[in-house]
């Protein structure tokens, strides 16, 4: 019996032995290869402009070779997070920071595409394009139209008036900027909505499903018919799924949803931009703008230095060509994904945000 | 003197021995290893209490009974997902236990001997599969049944009860008890078979002695004898089906909604942190999920300490008839 335990304990300590050798190794190889001189950049924050960002990081790298820029879709809420805890250099949101919440440090807020919410629906049968109006979407989801061939929907759609359907209305579950511009927009055009639901990246729906993300309504949309939901436009273009044209208030016109009359949303609003970016742009009052449209950012902190150690003079410059070249060269991928470039006059309202970055007080950007 | 010198080296020695023995050493890593586990469940209980202080500071008791969510105006309450949660458990062990005990007696007492193996197995095999794909069979072909066929026959013949009135979309409370409940039956069947098994022969050989049909065998010697272990069964499964996220979240239509119709969208409480919690920025929004969290998990583990202390009793009677 000893004899069988010793040699099984002799057996434990020979594995130990070997493993500590491969380790010792290993830490051996890594100390004595010579350090290449990378600037690992990250980023984390919304999973709208994922694919995106993630292409930018791609092609920057093959210009840049020492570049390395990683970015994590976990949401823009969990990005917020990461950037007040000083974890990532950049972070991305759909919704914009408030200044009472930026309690780490004043975050500049880059706008570096455009999103857009569409309606879809299935209605089979009906050839036609849907049409509808922020008001009478805002019924539709208050549950106060119920059915296809609702006097309010026939008038914009005479073709429906045999309809006589229930509506099925699927809408996000879980917490989404994709909610949130479209809560946005329903609250600006519609006076109950905003009194009973509000906007926000949850909210109360007063009537219909909850799925999971774009792929959850997009199912539903496509599998029941006479259903009606909204999802990112890009979303619904890669999967063929069938949207509404929107009636733009200002102009009158049933507007379709482009990469181009997003684009045009943002010219709405120039003026406002200059002072503050932060600003909803749904409803834009640009005659061609598709109008559930909106922003999304990346943030960065206003100076650099309050990462401390994690970050220097060289790398808050990286960053910030990083960036730049985003604004730029970069919005020649946009339209490839399905992203909307930004206007030429918001890409100078860019560029004047980034000259403002400071390290140490000092300017990055110099240009 | 030399004798008693002799004497306490050899005890130290043992002790020593004894110290750097290997039964030693691996009795005192694997204690380590139990007390990590307890310490994790306390752990984590500490920390969903800590970080729902928020919550529970404002709405108190009230967060129990609140009928409303609304993370827009920062009012919350738990009502309607202990509802769905509750609800939805409630409906998959009222279809699933009938026929969870089915397949446990045709496996354990009637089955020939070459089927019971591939059948327990095939059983089991059912507990594996992902809840995901669960999930995603439920939504594109069990729901689109439950719309054009069950809910149009449920409403025709039991359409007088408010439980079967309403939109009937497929999606919602009906889908997710259905969903799972298909999931619980593996886990039901296995452990109420286990049990039945376990029941000594001379019992089922006594009740034919007196002249015993076949199901009254099964009803006086193994159902009795069986009986505590069944419902630990029973509550295994209501455990797993209470903290079932995935393949409910796909099919019950995630609306905190208190309706008598089972057509109506519902949501869980599992549901709802899975959902919300990624994009959850203010403090308080955050602070409800969590207290959801600790809800859950305080009944989830008071319910799983019942049923294994019910089967572990079970276990130990049976023991003692054997010996």
């Amino acid at each position: 019996m000893a004899m069988k335990s010793k040699s099984g304990i002799s057996k434990i300590m020979m594995a130990l032995a070997i493993i500590l050798i491969i380790t010792g190794a290993v830490a051996a190889y890594y100390a004595l290869t010579p350090k290449t001189q990378t600037i690992t950049l990250n980023g984390a924050g919304a999973t709208f402009p994922e694919p995106l960002i993630k292409k930018w990081a791609s092609e920057y790298n093959k210009i840049n070779h020492s570049i390395v820029i990683d970015y994590q879709g976990i949401g823009s809420g969990g990005g917020i997070q990461q950037i007040k805890e000083k974890i990532v250099d950049f972070a991305g949101t759909d919704a914009p920071v408030k200044d009472e919440d930026m309690t780490t440090g004043y975050l500049v807020h880059i706008p570096e595409t455009l999103g857009a919410v569409v309606v879809a629906y299935n209605i089979p049968g009906y050839t036609e394009t849907l049409k509808l109006d922020g008001d009478t979407i805002a019924k539709i989801f208050l549950g106060n139209i119920t059915k296809w061939n609702d006097p309010e929907i026939v008038a914009l759609n005479p073709g429906l008036i045999d309809i006589n359907q229930d509506i099925l209305v699927a809408h996000r579950s879980d917490g989404s900027g994709t909610t949130y511009i479209f809560t946005d927009y329903l609250s600006r055009i519609n006076e109950e909505w905003a009194k009973r639901v509000g906007k926000g990246k949850s909210v109360n729906w007063p009537v219909g499903v909850g799925a999971q993300g774009n792929p959850g309504v997009a199912g539903i949309v496509k599998n029941y018919h006479y259903s009606i939901g909204y999802m990112e436009i890009t979303y619904a273009m890669l999967n063929n799924i069938t949207y509404a044209w929107i009636k733009n208030e200002f102009s009158g016109e049933f507007i379709e949803p482009t990469l181009e009359s997003i684009s045009k949303a943002a010219k709405g609003f120039l003026n406002q931009m200059k002072n503050d970016v932060r600003l909803s742009i749904v409803n834009s009052p640009e005659p061609d703008s598709y109008p559930i449209t909106s922003f999304t950012y990346i943030l960065l902190y206003k100076e650099m230095n309050v990462y401390g150690e994690k970050m220097d003079m060289g790398k808050a410059k990286a960053l910030l060509d990083f960036m730049w070249w985003i604004v730029h060269d970069g919005q020649d991928y946009s339209e490839g994904l399905y992203y909307a470039k930004l206007p030429q006059e918001v890409i100078e309202i860019c560029e004047e945000l980034l000259r403002s970055i400071t390290y140490n007080g000092q300017h990055i950007i110099t240009s | 003197m030399p004798h008693s010198f002799f004497l306490f080296r050899k005890i130290k020695l043992k002790k020593i021995k004894r110290i750097l023995s290997g039964d030693f050493i691996f009795k005192n890593i694997t204690l380590i290893f139990a007390l990590f586990v307890l310490s994790l469940a306390i752990l984590v209980f500490y920390e969903l209490y800590s970080r729902s202080q928020l919550s529970i500071n404002k709405f108190g008791l009230g967060f129990l009974f609140g009928r409303e969510w609304d993370p827009v105006q920062g009012i919350f309450g738990a009502l309607p997902f202990i509802y769905g949660t509750v609800t939805s458990s409630i409906i998959a062990l009222m279809i699933a236990v009938p026929i969870s005990l089915g397949i446990a007696i045709y496996l354990s007492e009637l089955a020939p001997g070459y089927l019971r193996s591939p059948l327990s197995f095939m059983v089991e095999l059912l507990a594996a599969v992902p809840s995901v794909v669960y999930g995603l069979w439920g939504l594109f072909v069990m729901v689109p049944w439950i719309r054009d066929y069950l809910q149009p026959f449920l409403e025709s013949i039991l359409g007088f009860l408010p439980f079967f009135q309403g939109p009937k979309f497929g999606i919602g409370m009906l889908a997710g008890g259905i969903i799972l409940a298909i999931m619980i039956i593996p886990t039901i069947s296995a452990v109420s078979r286990e049990v039945m098994l376990a029941v000594p022969n001379a019992q089922r050989e006594a009740a034919f002695a007196i002249g015993a049909t076949r199901w009254e065998m099964i009803r006086v010697s193994v159902f009795k004898y069986a009986k505590t272990g069944i419902i630990g069964a029973i509550l295994l499964g209501l455990g797993r089906a209470l903290g079932e996220t995935m393949a409910v979240i796909m099919v019950i239509g995630n609306r905190p909604n208190i309706s008598l119709s089972l057509f109506e969208p519902a949501y869980t409480m599992s549901g709802v942190i899975a959902s919300e919690y990624v994009e959850a920025t203010q403090e308080l929004y955050l602070s409800a999920l969590i207290e959801i969290g600790l809800l859950l998990f305080i009944i989830t583990l008071l319910m799983n300490i019942f049923a294994r202390l019910l089967v572990w009793r079970m276990m130990k009677i049976f023991r003692g008839a054997k010996e």
